[in-house]
């Protein structure tokens, strides 16, 4: 099996409950108790002010969690190479479009349209940031974090290069609700390279395995990995808190998974 | 002569290409440059849009100079616009194990896949390399969403609820075009769909790249679907962006695009034994914008930096390059930006054209369908010209094909640029025999 390795140096997160790396860092390693709560987004101060009114939930978890990731990693954002993966992309936006599809006038907003593509976000990612670099936008439902994944792999395996991993998912209203029930948003973020540095955290070593994906002893936890495409990384986030060598198993497609063996720096 | 270095990268950049206000990007440069990736066999491949199905039929719509637009009369839509149909894309049966991924965008898709005998390229591919070594990769922008703009018109009455018969994720969802290629060719390897607006399936060229060169898998499915849907007609009429005739690339009276869908495909090797003829994958290059949502950066800038750095990473220079096949919208705006962009790298020495006026803008699938017109013009000699020019826009710069030329070119380039500012260029380049 191919082995494919890269250096963490800076991880963002925001969930219920997960206001960011450093205190959900010692959620996930059960030195505090794991209480969900309502999610609170920053205010995208990097955006132009036209921009910032427009930006939707999506945008600003994208932002708050790629930056924190890339100042973990002491990297300027502008500099980094993104993976960017949703599984569905902003639901609102895409229910109020339907909504006026289906009604007696059709007359869409433009603005609405051109928040409407799956890159939305990265795009406010790359004004907000200045940053000209490639960015790859990916969907794979809820195989997503793993798809990205494998493509931040490919990409620091590839170039010899640091990269930045953006997955994020907020819920759909009704009724896309009703036929995709997501109960919150989550986003994750991990700055990568492929030779280890002051930042770095853990060396991961992933490839694709058959074995059985990793549930969550937590039940608040195991929830959250199960109802949000983009919290199927807890047990790998668990594990980088855990600070040991581990060896974690993350859900992907069908009977195919992803095996990473954590190796703290 | 000594090459111009900048930013003390050790890069060697092309002296028309330097940006000296952002020093950022030769970091950039200086990747792909030490990527200069093996070069990749397109050992298959099809197209099926409004010009026709499979390569003998596109090849022959371009050699007539035949466009595939007409007045768009596509389920209830009333615009006055023109539109790229696919005929008889309702009339495909998807397989009974696959019937939950029925919709639109997915019988397009079996469409494609069933021509010029790729799915049974594909299937023998499989049997070389095992089904788990074979990664899937389809750009798309809109997926199946046509199926809830459909639902939306049924919801219940009382609740709201959606019909129960409506599959979300086997149809609307981005990634169901990609989901239901990798089932239909009974693929097991890595899948995912690229969704990066009008650059999405040139994209998946770039990633099966890197996904190949770390080893991950031996051989990859790359391709583009995107299907006509209500979304993407009145969005681009509320941008003011659709003509209300077929669209004009690069004429001065251009006034905008005329949407069009289509699926194309190509199964990428290493390019361990080739033959005449074959069209190989030698560079690709990848940048954005950061500038604007829905207009591209106005000196092209990010379209400059995708179409350099595919340049380094295949270790060519601009004059290597015979053919450009343009982005091309038809817009005021993007056809001049990248006109701008082309003649900072080309000057107006490359022939080149857009052939959205033959096809339409095929969006999220533009990106592939470009990739095999280029495949075609290398395998095939044919340069083709764009189509419904009166007038060339004088303030652009280049020596763009207002008739199809015929003559032997050795390498051309695709230009693919999306909202949100993704840019992507492509270089194929015609084998020689060993």
């Amino acid at each position: 099996m191919t082995i494919l390795a890269a250096y963490l140096n800076g991880i963002g997160l925001l969930g219920p409950g997960l206001p960011g790396w450093q205190a959900g860092k010692r959620i996930l390693a059960g030195s505090q108790p794991y209480l969900p709560t309502t999610v609170n987004l920053p205010v995208p101060v990097l955006l132009p002010p036209a921009e910032r009114r427009r930006s939707s939930a999506i945008v600003k978890l994208t932002l708050a969690v790629g930056l924190e990731a890339a100042t973990a990693a002491g990297i300027e954002p502008a500099a980094l190479p993104c993976v960017y993966v949703s599984s569905g992309g902003d639901g609102h936006n895409c229910h109020e479009i339907c909504q006026t599809l289906a009604s007696d006038d059709r007359h869409i907003s433009p603005t609405r349209f051109h928040n409407s593509v799956h890159n939305a976000a990265p795009g406010y990612w790359g004004i907000a940031t200045g940053s000209m670099t490639p960015v790859s936008v990916l969907a794979a439902f809820d195989a997503s974090f793993g798809a990205g994944l494998l493509e931040l792999l490919a990409m620091v395996t590839a170039n010899r290069a640091a990269a930045l991993l953006i997955a994020c998912d907020t819920p759909y209203p009704e009724p896309l609700h009703g036929v995709r029930p997501m109960p919150g948003m989550f986003g994750v973020a991990l700055a990568a390279t492929a030779e280890p540095n002051a930042h770095s955290m853990v060396q991961i070593r992933v490839e694709l395995t058959r074995d059985r994906a990793d549930t969550l002893t937590d039940i608040g936890f195991e929830a959250l990995r199960r109802s949000i495409p983009s919290a199927r990384s807890l047990p790998l986030l668990q594990a980088i808190a855990q600070t040991q060598a581990a060896r974690v198993t993350l859900d992907y497609l069908d009977r195919t998974r992803i095996a990473i063996e954590l190796i703290p720096c | 002569m000594e090459t111009p270095r900048c930013c003390d990268s050790g890069v060697d950049i092309h002296e028309m290409t330097c940006l000296p206000d952002r020093c950022i990007n030769f970091d950039y440069l200086n990747i792909t440059r030490r990527l200069l990736l093996k070069s990749l066999l397109l050992s298959h491949y099809t197209a099926t849009s409004c010009l026709g199905r499979g390569l003998q039929q596109t090849l022959e719509a371009l050699r007539l100079g035949r466009s595939g637009l007409a007045p768009c009369t596509f389920e209830t839509v009333a615009l006055d616009t023109f539109a790229g149909e696919v005929a008889g894309v309702d009339a495909v049966k998807l397989p009974e194990r696959l019937s939950e991924f029925d919709c639109r965008n997915n019988r397009l898709a079996q469409l494609a896949l069933e021509q010029d005998d790729f799915s049974t390229v594909v299937d023998i591919a499989a049997a070389r390399y095992g089904r788990d070594r074979i990664g899937v990769f389809v750009g798309t922008s809109t997926s199946g969403i046509l199926q809830t703009e459909l639902a939306y018109r049924h919801r219940d009455p009382a609740s709201g609820a959606l019909p129960a018969d409506f599959h979300y994720a086997a149809t609307h969802n981005t990634f169901s075009v990609a989901d239901f290629t990798r089932r239909y060719l009974n693929l097991t390897g890595p899948a995912v769909a690229l969704s990066s607006a009008c650059s999405s399936s040139a994209k998946v060229f770039g990633s099966a790249q890197r996904m190949m060169a770390a080893g991950l898998i031996d051989a990859a499915v790359v391709g583009g679907v995107d299907s006509l849907c209500l979304t993407v007609l009145y969005g681009f009429n509320a941008l003011g962006l659709t003509s209300t005739r077929p669209c004009r690339p690069f004429d001065a009276a251009r006034d905008g695009i005329s949407i069009g869908e289509a699926g194309a495909f190509a199964l990428l090797e290493s390019a361990t034994e080739v033959h005449e003829g074959d069209v190989l994958l030698l560079g690709v290059g990848e940048s954005s914008d950061a500038y604007h949502m829905s207009s591209p950066h106005p000196q092209g800038t990010g379209a400059r930096m995708a179409m350099q750095a595919a340049l380094d990473s295949a270790g060519l220079l601009a004059r290597d390059i015979d053919y450009i096949n343009l982005h091309g919208t038809a817009t005021q705006s993007n056809d001049a930006a990248e006109g701008m962009a082309v003649n900072a790298i080309f000057g107006d020495r490359v022939p080149c054209s857009s052939t959205k006026a033959a096809t339409g803008h095929t969006l999220g699938a533009a990106g592939s369908i470009e990739a095999v017109i280029c495949a075609l013009a290398l395998r095939y000699r044919l340069l083709p010209g764009g189509l419904n020019i009166g007038q060339l826009d004088p303030g652009i710069a280049l020596d763009y094909l207002t008739a199809n030329r015929s003559h032997p070119i050795m390498r051309a380039m695709s230009n693919s640029f999306g909202f949100g500012g993704t840019n992507c260029s492509l270089i194929f380049g015609r084998a020689q025999s060993q």
